[in-house]
């Protein structure tokens, strides 16, 4: 009872260092990486994949490890949401990218889910991942090639689809050091309170200036599109301007403009272009107080 | 024989058992070191029947791999009372009734312990949100709401 699979074929590796990981994951056609295994041991049970050796990147330091430098932050790939929402400096920094990956099911959830297994398990509804497109995350991938970044709007390139290339995985996740008076935000809607998928998601990220107008700012809207989306119009209405009605409202047009989502059992085509617009302007709202306050 | 062998400290013992790939902590509670005390529900991290604590945090048993376990350190159910006394928690539960088929329990209260160790005065929202990973399809939830708002009370008096 309640063994996975019936084959005992699967083996299970914990390298401890880049190089050995990426050498099983090169060597091994039907190789899987398990950070936190909430989504990965879930497929296995459903025997949606049929992997020949899961690739444990746990036991890599850099995968582990919260690095707040002088001009960059970098988020190993396998930490939990329960250890970036106790990290206090990171979620000084960047509050909205903590409150998206601290979305995520349950307590026990955050035990063990990561914010880089969000991002490569790659649902399009996937709360992690707004935050990081708006706080232009770049994404570290380690390979037999070598180490690459890609820009986090570009990694995944469709439902459960990424840039990922034989032999790759994620090892971290940069973010900008960003000047004084900047902050983000994350909202999503859920037809309950807690624990469940996001119908729509909007991340702003925005840096303001002395004089009170916005100096930069990126917007991402999640689960109305394939994949989460940059809505590049958004930095051109926000850049330049302060917050007023007229800003907030061609932004909330903006988003249900960028939206190209589907029917489903929680929420409609129509709705979700509805509630893109709404959250679109509140999360920009947040993240603006909370720039002036930083 | 089976591929892995692990060691771990289950509530607070030593313990070696061997595991397949495929085995869960859950399933290798219950089936290798028959602690039934943890139950199987849903098997895809929805219900927390199965919530143990796994180096202080509490998880999901059915989605961690045993193999995963070397050098961890798990509690249980089976770990909360000392000998024949009841863990607060254990008794509130039976104080205010809060459980009927007891299915659902043993999660319900091992996540309890997990959330009154790191907020040991939570408010009744707290308490809701914090065991929002549990399901109870007997008791319509408030009477462990308020087992576990009685338990925190009373550990925190006891301090």
């Amino acid at each position: 009872m309640g063994v996975l699979r019936n084959v005992s074929d699967l083996n299970y590796e914990t390298p401890t260092d880049i190089e050995s990981a990426v050498a099983l994951l090169t060597d091994n056609d039907r190789a899987k990486v398990l950070a936190g295994g909430t989504d990965l041991l879930v497929q296995l049970r459903e025997e949606m994949i049929e992997p020949s050796l899961i690739v444990d990147i746990k036991r890599i330091a850099e995968t582990r490890i919260v690095k707040m430098g002088a001009d960059e932050i970098r988020i190993g790939a396998a930490v939990t949401g329960a250890e970036l929402d106790e990290n206090d400096a990171l979620k000084a920094a960047w509050p909205g990218v903590v409150e998206g990956v601290e979305l995520i099911g349950s307590w026990q959830v955050q035990g063990r889910a990561t914010i880089g297994g969000n991002l490569c398990n790659g649902s399009p509804a996937a709360d992690g991942v707004p935050a990081l497109i708006a706080g232009a995350a770049k994404i570290v991938i380690v390979g037999p090639n070598g180490t690459r970044e890609v820009p986090a709007e570009d990694f995944n390139t469709g439902p459960g689809q990424n840039v990922l290339a034989k032999g790759e995985f994620v090892v971290s996740i940069v973010l900008p050091v960003r000047p004084p008076k900047s902050s983000d935000a994350y909202l999503r809607f859920i037809p309950r309170t807690e624990m469940d998928i996001a119908v729509v998601g909007a991340g702003v990220s925005l840096t303001l200036n002395e004089d009170g107008t916005c100096a930069a700012a990126r917007m991402s809207l999640g689960a109305v599109a394939p994949k989460a989306v940059l809505v590049e119009s958004a930095t051109d209405i926000l850049v330049g301007k302060k917050l007023t009605d007229d800003v907030l409202a061609a932004l909330a047009e903006a988003a249900s403009a960028s939206c190209d989502p589907i029917d489903d059992k929680r929420g409609t085509i129509k709705f979700r272009i509805k509630v893109a617009a709404v959250l679109a302007r509140r999360a920009a709202t947040i993240a603006w107080q909370r720039a002036e306050k930083s | 024989m089976a591929k892995h062998f692990v060691s771990a400290t289950i509530n607070g013992d030593d313990v070696e058992f061997r595991c397949e790939t495929e085995q869960t902590l859950l399933d290798v509670l219950r089936s290798e070191l028959h602690m039934t005390g943890t139950k199987n529900g849903c098997g895809t991290g929805d219900c927390g029947a199965c919530t143990v604590i796994m180096n202080g945090r509490s998880v999901n048993s059915c989605l961690v791999l045993g193999a995963e376990l070397d050098g961890a350190e798990i509690e249980t159910v089976e770990g909360m009372a000392t000998g024949t006394e009841l863990h607060p928690i254990q008794q509130k539960f039976l104080d205010h009734a809060a459980l009927q088929c007891g299915i659902c329990t043993p999660g319900f209260m091992t996540q309890a312990k997990a959330l009154l160790a790191r907020n040991p005065d939570p408010t009744e929202t707290e308490v809701r949100f914090g065991l929002a990973g549990n399901l109870c399809r007997c008791t319509g939830y408030d009477k462990i709401i308020r087992a576990v708002l009685d338990a925190a009370a009373e550990m925190r008096a006891s301090k």
